[in-house]
């Protein structure tokens, strides 16, 4: 059974994000995600200094099953991709809340942040997607 | 979405109970995997593992006039089956030559051939078969509505076995563990066996037959042993896999998928499945030959050849493949090859196309260079290319 972090923020795209407290946010794809997924094979990350806008694709994670985009939680730039992940993309599978995190992003307005969904309204969303 | 329940074999719950994860596969629910696809593709390739495999039509064709019903009704020839107990791989063709589903029989004697067919191509198989035996069996009793049941021509009886389930064990060590987990007594028939061949040992039918490349048994046995065989083959060892990784590693044997790789719309000839057709002797009339003679006299104009990701990505199904000047072409099956580390796929492109030859595929927007290769990609846990 996969646990939800209760601190963390969520996207209806089963990404996760984590406040720093520094200004910047990790994300990363949620255990559900990985699972509904399988082994992943390939991530492609956007690079240091990438700009992406909130809901739009910035990445993708390949399993042997099937191709799927990341998307930006929130509009800003990328501030570090996990180069880790392009040797070892099945970190992703292992841990997705902490070493298979994908990239740190700067938000440009912080306010976006407080849209996003908390743990309780995204394990309402995915109890809603087993039925 | 719809909740419907599918078929089941006799080792749903044993499945469950091993953390499978289910899905659907043909009206069938089978496990995708019990954890790790890809760790359990590399297990069959290093090891050993076990696949249900029940899902699949076994049927068997009994009575004095089998062998000339298969002479007719298969594209490969039964003919090369002289001694008791060979298999032969071969395609079941539509008048038009293209391939109704790719299925093996077996020999058992010269009243007895065992067949066994996809599971998702079961209903238009049976029907196929049933009006088949009644043309050749000169039947003037109305057709069966009921095409799971058994059918009785002049001289022939299709008999498809609901009460049986299959096993495929698979990988360097497989036979020793089946014997070790199912008895001693399996070594001396089992282990004479030539590959392609099967035997019957008491109430399992076992052969050395696979859909992985390596060495190993596909065994059917009756229904009601099956959990219990199961049981004691997974103490002995041997690892349960799912469809995921039964996929991944047929891919890299270079073995074709129905429905992917072939199907009603192509030929053998341009599926790479020229070696089963057997035109030779030129008076053996099967249905579809018609149209193959023809499409050999003229030039078969396609052609299945094995793709090589150079870089990072994976190929998928349907993805456009444009060969350098010689037109265009279809990924029929892609993905990841676990034993390579590299993305895969099985192609059907323009006759002109050369081994060698690069090839442009687009992935997801991004054009990428592909390597046309000779498969298979893998063989016995070693590369091919």
């Amino acid at each position: 059974m996969s646990t939800i972090p209760k601190d963390l923020k969520y996207t209806k795209s089963h990404e996760w994000v984590k406040l720093n407290g520094d200004g910047s946010v990790t994300v990363g794809i949620t255990h559900h995600a990985q699972d509904l997924m399988g082994d992943m094979v390939f991530v492609d990350l956007p690079q240091a200094g990438t700009k992406v806008t909130s809901g739009k694709e910035c990445g993708v994670v390949e399993s042997v099953k099937a191709a799927s985009d990341v998307y930006a939680p929130v509009s800003g730039e990328i501030v570090e991709a996990n180069a880790a992940l392009a040797d070892s993309p099945e970190t992703v599978n292992k841990d997705s809340y902490g070493a298979g995190w994908m990239f740190r992003l700067k938000p440009a307005n912080k306010a976006e942040i407080d849209g996003l969904l908390d743990a309780k309204a995204y394990e309402a969303l995915v109890a809603s997607e087993k039925h | 979405m719809v909740l419907a329940m599918g078929h089941r074999t006799p080792l749903y719950d044993n499945h469950l109970k091993m953390g499978a994860k289910i899905v659907d596969f043909g009206g069938w629910d089978m496990p995708l995997h019990y954890g790790s696809q890809i760790e359990e593709h590399h297990k069959v390739r290093k090891d050993c593992g076990m696949f249900d495999v029940s899902h699949m039509n076994v049927v068997d064709v009994k009575g004095a006039k089998v062998r000339d019903f298969f002479r007719l009704l298969l594209a490969n020839n039964v003919d090369k089956l002289k001694t008791k107990g060979k298999a032969l791989y071969s395609c079941m063709l539509t008048a038009k030559g293209g391939v109704i589903d790719d299925l093996i029989v077996y020999y058992m004697d010269d009243r007895w051939f065992r067949v066994v067919m996809n599971a998702a191509t079961r209903d238009k198989d049976m029907a196929w078969v049933n009006t088949a035996a009644r043309e050749f069996g000169r039947s003037r009793h109305p057709a069966s509505r009921d095409i799971s049941a058994s059918l009785h021509v002049s001289g022939l009886e299709v008999i498809p076995r609901h009460d049986l389930a299959m096993i495929a064990v698979q990988g360097p060590n497989a036979k020793e563990k089946v014997y070790q987990a199912l008895g001693e007594a399996l070594r001396t028939p089992a282990g004479a066996l030539k590959p392609f061949h099967a035997a019957t040992v008491g109430e399992l039918f076992i052969a050395t037959t696979g859909y992985t490349g390596e060495d190993g048994f596909e065994i059917i046995l009756p229904a009601k042993a099956a959990p219990f065989t199961w049981q004691m083959l997974n103490e002995a060892g041997v690892a349960p896999i799912g469809l995921g990784a039964r996929d991944t590693l047929r891919l890299e044997a270079g073995m074709n998928l129905y429905g992917s790789d072939m199907d009603e719309t192509t030929t053998p000839l341009e599926s790479g499945l020229a070696w089963t057709v057997a035109l030779e002797p030129s008076d053996r009339k099967f249905i579809g030959r018609e149209v193959l003679d023809k499409q050999k006299a003229r030039g078969v104009p396609r052609q299945l050849v094995g793709l090589v990701l150079e870089g990072k990505g994976v190929l998928r199904n349907h993805q456009k493949v444009v060969c350098n000047g010689a037109g265009e072409g279809e990924i029929t099956s892609g993905s990841f090859s676990p034993t390579l580390n590299q993305a895969i796929a099985l192609a059907r492109v323009p006759a002109a196309v050369k081994i060698g030859d690069r090839a442009t595929v687009d992935l997801r927007g991004k054009p990428a260079t592909v390597r046309v290769v000779k498969y298979p990609f893998v063989r016995n846990g070693k590369s091919c290319l």
